[in-house]
C-alpha cells in the first residue's frame, strides 16, 4: 500500500561498518595485484631498468603503503561506499544551490565503459579524435542556443573555476583596449562565494552589495559603486533565496554605461531554461555547471564542467585549444593570439561534456523547458509544505513567488527550543535524509537552510521530505533528548568539534594522525 | 489522455500530478510560476534545439555511433604520454569509482558520509607515504592548477615574486602557470622565469640556476622526471640552493615513479605538486587529471592550501572517529574575496580509484611497476635508437618517456608521425612549438601497457618510414 507519510515515517538506518583505517588491515607480505613484469627478453636486453636510477636519487625505503589482499581491498572500499548517501539512494532535494538531479545511467554506463572515450588520448591526430570533437562542437552549439552566447569554452573543471576563466577572459578584454585601470569588481553578497573569490584570484578588487527588503541587490547602491574602476560585474541571478531580480536588466545596462562587462553566473540557471535567456538581459559571459544543470554525477565534489559562454566579442579571449569545423572535419584551432592560454590541460572533462549532450539530446527543447518548469513547481509546492512547519521562517519578498529554490530559516524554532539548523541537519539521517544545504557564508539569513528540489524529484518525495522536517520540528519542540543526541541512526555519532584549527588537533593524513597520537594531542580510535 | 511528453526522469511531467500541484500553489498555468520574470525576458515560444532523441536505445546507438569516429589506445600501439600517460586501471578502481552511493554524493556531512570521509583521508594519507610529506587535501583540477598554486604559495609565504622553473616545464603547465600568476593590478603579479637545461643531460643547468636565484626569488621548481622524460639526479643540490636563498623548493613528481625513485619529502622539497592520472584512472581524452598538492607538518604552508580538507575529529561515542573540515577560514567558500585563491568543484571522486589503486599496489607494487616501466622504456629506446639516424636526445637517465630525434634520418618528425598513424601507431607527442632546439624530435611514452610486441611494431614501422 502506498505510503502517507503524515501518518508514517521511513524507519531507516545506514550501514555501519566501523571499517578500520587500511593502514589497520596491512599484513605484512600480503599484496592486492600482480604487477605486469616486462618480458624476459627486454630484462635480457637492458637488465633491471630500476638499477640505472642515478644513486641520490633511488628510493631508500619502500613507501609504507598498506599490504592488503584483493578481496579485503574491495570489502574496505564497498563497506566505505554503503557508508555514503549518494543520489541514487536517497533524494538530495535538501542539497540547494547544487541543482542535484537524477543522472540517467545510460549517460554514465557510456561515459566511463566507452572505450572510444576512456581509453583515447588527447594528443592523438586529430582525424582519430573525431568523435569526441563532434560532442565538443556539438554541445558547444546546443548550450549556445540555450544561453543565447555565440561561443563556449568546456576546460574548467568546475563552476567556480569557469568564473576564474571569465575573470581572466574580462581582464585580457579590457587589457587588449588599453583600459589598464579597472581593477574592481562587483558582486553581491547572495550571489556564489566564487563571484568574489575567483577575480580575487585575477587580481581583482572586490566590492560587494547586500540586498534590500525585497532580497535584491540595491540599484542604486549598485550605481554608485560603478565607476571607471570597474571591470565587471559578477553576478547570480535568481539568487541562493531563489530570487529573481526582475530589473535584472537595469543592473546590466548600468553596468555597461559605466563601461564595465557583466558576468552572469548560472549555477542557478536550473529553473528558467528554455524560460530566459542570458543574452536577452544583455550579459557578456556567463557560465553553466553542466554537473548540475546538465546532469552529471557529483562525485562527491568532482568531476564536473563549468561552461564557460561569451558573446562573439569575448571569443578570442577564450582558452586554447577551440573545437572548430572546416567542411567536414573538426579540428583543434591553437592560433588564437589574444587568448587567455589554458585554464586545464587538455580539453576538460570530456566525460562531463559527453553526458551534457546525451542529456539535451534526450531532452530536447520541449523537454528541457518541461525540466525547468517542473523545478520552480516542485519548489513552490514544497515552499509550501515546508512554510507550514512549526519553526520555519522564510526571508525576503513574501508573497513572490520563488524560482529553483528557496532559503528558509529555523531562526523563530532556535529562539523557541534552543535547537538550529545544525541540530536539525544531525537528525534528517536517521529518516534517510543525508542533510540539507545551509547556506554559503556568511549567514545573512540566521539559522538557514536551502531547498532545491530539482525536476527529478516527485510530488512523493516532498511530500516525505516535508513530513520529516515537520516531525522532526516537533522533537524540538516535544522531545528534545532525541535532537540532543542525534543522529542515531548513522554510522558514527555527532561530532565534538565543528571545525579544527588547532595545530594540535589536525590531522589530515594517518602519518600526522600518528605523530599527534604520540605527542598525546589526539587519541587513537 | 493528453497526448504531452512524459518524461522519465520527471516524474511530474504527468499531466493530472502537474495539475494538482499547480491548484496547490495557487496557478493555474506553469506560467503563473514565473510571475516575477518580466514578459520581455522571456524565450518566445521554444528553443531552437535539434531533434530530440527520447529512447534509450536510441541515444545509446547514437552516441556509440559518433564515438566510434574516434580511435582508441587499445586498437592502436600508443606511445603518447606528455603529461596523459596511459596506465592499467585494476579491476577494483572501476568498480569502486562505479558505485551509485559515492558517484552520485555531494555534500553531506560526516555522519551520513562516513565512508566518502573516510576515503578522502585514506587518499590524503598514502599520498603522503608515496611523497614523504605530511599534508594534503582532495586534489585540485589538474597538474597545471597544482603547480601555478604553489607558485602563489611560494609568494604568499616569502613575500616575494620571482618564480624559477626549468625550461623543460610542461610546455602546458607552464601556459596554465603563465595565466594564473598575472593579476589585474599588474605590479601584484609574479614573474616565472626559465632556467636553462643541459643539452647533452636534458638535467637542469646548475651554473644558470645560480645566476638567476636571488633574494627576490620566492621558489624554484623542478620536474621530476622532466617533461622530457629525464630524471633530474641534481634534486637534493637544486633544494639545498633553493633554501639557501630563502626561495620555496617546489619539486613536480610523477607519482607512479616514486616505489623506485625518491621521494620528494627526502631531497629536500617544502611543497610537493603533480597530477594524479596514472594512478587508476583512465586517459578520458584528458578528462581524468587531477593535481596534488603536499606540503609538511607546519602551519605555515598549511594555512596557504586552497582547497577543502577534513581531518580526523573525535565523536560523542569514545574511540569512534568522524572527520571535520580542517583551516576553513582559508578559503573562499568562508571567506569570500579574502580567502586563498578560489576552491570549489574539484575532482573528489578521483580520491577512490586513486585510494584503491595504491592499497592494491602495496610498496611492493609500487617498486615493481616502477620496475617494469624502466626496463621497457630503455628496450624501447635502445630499439628504436638502433635504426638509421634515429637517436636518443638526451643521455640523462629516463624514467618512462624519452626524447627521439629525428633530424639525421632525412624525415621531419610530422612525416614520421604521420606514417606511424598509418601503421596504427600514435608514435608520440611533437615538440617543435614548444621547444624549438627540438625540431624533428619526438617525446615518446612507455609504460606497463606497453608490450614487446608493440615496441617491435613501431621499430618495424620507423625502420620501414626512415627507409622510405
Amino acid at each position: 500500500m502506498r505510503r502517507d507519510y503524515k501518518t508514517y515515517l521511513r524507519r531507516f538506518h545506514e550501514a555501519k561498518w566501523d571499517e578500520e583505517i587500511i593502514f589497520d588491515l596491512s599484513v605484512p607480505g600480503q599484496r592486492g595485484i600482480i604487477v605486469p613484469a616486462a618480458e624476459a627478453q627486454m630484462v635480457e636486453a637492458v637488465g633491471k631498468g630500476s638499477s640505472k636510477i642515478p644513486q641520490g636519487m633511488k628510493r631508500k625505503k619502500l613507501p609504507n603503503l598498506p599490504e592488503v589482499h584483493q578481496m579485503r581491498v574491495n570489502r574496505h572500499f564497498m563497506r566505505l561506499t554503503q557508508e555514503v548517501m549518494g543520489a541514487d539512494v536517497t533524494p538530495d532535494l535538501s542539497q540547494g544551490t547544487c541543482t542535484m538531479k537524477y543522472s540517467p545511467k545510460v549517460q554514465e554506463h557510456t561515459a566511463a565503459r566507452n572505450e572510444n572515450l576512456i581509453d583515447v588520448h588527447p594528443l592523438q591526430d586529430v582525424s582519430t579524435i573525431q568523435g569526441i570533437l563532434e560532442i565538443y562542437k556539438k554541445t558547444e552549439e546546443m548550450v549556445c542556443e540555450i544561453s543565447g552566447m555565440d561561443a563556449f569554452n568546456f576546460h574548467a573543471g568546475g563552476g567556480a573555476a569557469a568564473c576564474y576563466e571569465g575573470a581572466c577572459v574580462v581582464r585580457a578584454y579590457h587589457k587588449s583596449r588599453g583600459d589598464d585601470k579597472r581593477d574592481e569588481i562587483i558582486t553581491t553578497i547572495f550571489s556564489h562565494p566564487c563571484d568574489a573569490g575567483a577575480p580575487s584570484t585575477a587580481g581583482y578588487k572586490v566590492v560587494t552589495l547586500m540586498p534590500n527588503e525585497d532580497g535584491i541587490p540595491d540599484l542604486e547602491a549598485m550605481k554608485a559603486a560603478l565607476s571607471e574602476r570597474t571591470a565587471a560585474i559578477f553576478i547570480t541571478n535568481p539568487e541562493d533565496t531563489g530570487i529573481f531580480n526582475p530589473r535584472i536588466k537595469e543592473y546590466v545596462d548600468a553596468a555597461h554605461e559605466a563601461g564595465a562587462l557583466c558576468y552572469y553566473d548560472q549555477a542557478n540557471v536550473n529553473g528558467i531554461m528554455g524560460i530566459t535567456r542570458a543574452r536577452e538581459v544583455g550579459f557578456d559571459i556567463i557560465h553553466y555547471n553542466l554537473h548540475k544543470t546538465f546532469s552529471s554525477p557529483h562525485g562527491g565534489m568532482g568531476p564536473g564542467c563549468g561552461a564557460l559562454g561569451v558573446r562573439e566579442f569575448l571569443k578570442p579571449f577564450l582558452p586554447v585549444p577551440r573545437v572548430e569545423k572546416d567542411g567536414e572535419h573538426y579540428y583543434l584551432d591553437y592560433d588564437c593570439p589574444e587568448s587567455i592560454g589554458k585554464i586545464r590541460t587538455f580539453m576538460g572533462n570530456a566525460h562531463v561534456v559527453l553526458r551534457t549532450y546525451m542529456w539535451i539530446k534526450q531532452m530536447g527543447a520541449e523537454g528541457i523547458r518541461e525540466a525547468a518548469v517542473c523545478s520552480v513547481l516542485n519548489n513552490q509546492y514544497l515552499m509550501k509544505q515546508v512554510s507550514k512547519i512549526k519553526g520555519v521562517e522564510v526571508y525576503y519578498a513574501l508573497g513572490k513567488r520563488r524560482i529553483e529554490q528557496c532559503r528558509y530559516s529555523w531562526n523563530k524554532l532556535k529562539e523557541d527550543t534552543g535547537f538550529g539548523t545544525v541540530d536539525v541537519t544531525k537528525r534528517l539521517i536517521d529518516f534517510g535524509m543525508q542533510h540539507y544545504w545551509q547556506s554559503h557564508h556568511p549567514h545573512i539569513v540566521p539559522e538557514p537552510f536551502t531547498l532545491e528540489p530539482t525536476e527529478s524529484y516527485s510530488k512523493d518525495d516532498l511530500d516525505e521530505y516535508a513530513a520529516i522536517l515537520t516531525e522532526i520540528s516537533r522533537e524540538c519542540y516535544e522531545e528534545p533528548e532525541v535532537i540532543r543526541s542525534a543522529p542515531h541512526n548513522a554510522p558514527i555519532h555527532a561530532i565534538l568539534t565543528d571545525e579544527v584549527d588547532d595545530f594540535d588537533k589536525i590531522a589530515v593524513t594517518w602519518r600526522q594522525w600518528q605523530k599527534r597520537i604520540q605527542a598525546g594531542t589526539m587519541k587513537d580510535a | 489522455m493528453s497526448n504531452k511528453t512524459i518524461f522519465p526522469y520527471i516524474p511530474n511531467s504527468v499531466p493530472e500530478i502537474q495539475e494538482a500541484m499547480l491548484k496547490e500553489v495557487g496557478a493555474s498555468d506553469v506560467m503563473d510560476l514565473y510571475e516575477e520574470i518580466p514578459k520581455e525576458l522571456r524565450v518566445k515560444g521554444m528553443l531552437d534545439l535539434p531533434e530530440p532523441i527520447r529512447d534509450e536505445l536510441g541515444i545509446k546507438r547514437h552516441i556509440d555511433k559518433i564515438l566510434s569516429k574516434n580511435r582508441n589506445c587499445n586498437e592502436y600501439d600508443n606511445f603518447l604520454g606528455a603529461g596523459c600517460a596511459q596506465h592499467y586501471v585494476p579491476a577494483v578502481c572501476d568498480e569502486i569509482a562505479g558505485r551509485g552511493e559515492l558517484l552520485t554524493c555531494y555534500g553531506a556531512e560526516t555522519w551520513a558520509d562516513h565512508g566518502k570521509y573516510q576515503i578522502f583521508f585514506e587518499y590524503q594519507s598514502m599520498m603522503a607515504e608515496l611523497l614523504e610529506m605530511d599534508f594534503l587535501t582532495v586534489p585540485c583540477h589538474c597538474g597545471g592548477q597544482a603547480v601555478s598554486t604553489a607558485f602563489c604559495m611560494s609568494n604568499r609565504i616569502t613575500g616575494r615574486k620571482k618564480i624559477l622553473v626549468p625550461k623543460t616545464m610542461t610546455p602546458q603547465n607552464l601556459m596554465i602557470a603563465k595565466n594564473y600568476v598575472k593579476s589585474a593590478i599588474e605590479e601584484q603579479a609574479l614573474i616565472i622565469e626559465a632556467v636553462e637545461y643541459d643539452p647533452e643531460t636534458g638535467e637542469m643547468d646548475l651554473a644558470d640556476l645560480r645566476a638567476k636565484l636571488d633574494d627576490k626569488t620566492a621558489a624554484v621548481l623542478i620536474e621530476n622526471p622532466n617533461y622530457l622524460g629525464v630524471i633530474e639526479s641534481q634534486g637534493e643540490e637544486i633544494g639545498r640552493l633553493a633554501r639557501e636563498a630563502g626561495a620555496e623548493f617546489i619539486v613536480y613528481a610523477d607519482p607512479i615513479t616514486l616505489g623506485v625513485m625518491e621521494a620528494p619529502g627526502n631531497y629536500g622539497a617544502t611543497i610537493c605538486v603533480g597530477d594524479l592520472h596514472g594512478l587508476g584512472l583512465h586517459l578520458q581524452c584528458g578528462g581524468a587529471q587531477a593535481g596534488y598538492i603536499a606540503c609538511r607538518d607546519d602551519m605555515k604552508y598549511m594555512m596557504e592550501f586552497k582547497e577543502l580538507v577534513d581531518g580526523v575529529v573525535e565523536t560523542t561515542v569514545p574511540g569512534e572517529i568522524g572527520y571535520t573540515v580542517v583551516l576553513m577560514e582559508r578559503t573562499h567558500y568562508a571567506m569570500r574575496e579574502k580567502g586563498r585563491e578560489f576552491t570549489g568543484t574539484q575532482n573528489n571522486l578521483w580520491t577512490a580509484p586513486i585510494a584503491v589503486y595504491l592499497s592494491l599496489m602495496g610498496p611492493k607494487g609500487m617498486q615493481e611497476i616502477g620496475d617494469t616501466i624502466m626496463t621497457k622504456s630503455q628496450y624501447a629506446a635502445m630499439r628504436f635508437s638502433q635504426i638509421p639516424g634515429v637517436k636518443v636526445r638526451f643521455t640523462g637517465t629516463f624514467f618512462k618517456e624519452f626524447v627521439l630525434d629525428y633530424n639525421d634520418t632525412g624525415k621531419t618528425e610530422a612525416e614520421i608521425r604521420q606514417a606511424m598513424l598509418e601503421e596504427k601507431i600514435f608514435s608520440g607527442a611533437a615538440l617543435k612549438e614548444d621547444y624549438p632546439e627540438l625540431s624533428e624530435c619526438a617525446l615518446v611514452c612507455v609504460t606497463e601497457m606497453t608490450t614487446m610486441e608493440a615496441v617491435d611494431h613501431m621499430a618495424e614501422a620507423l625502420q620501414k618510414a626512415v627507409q622510405g
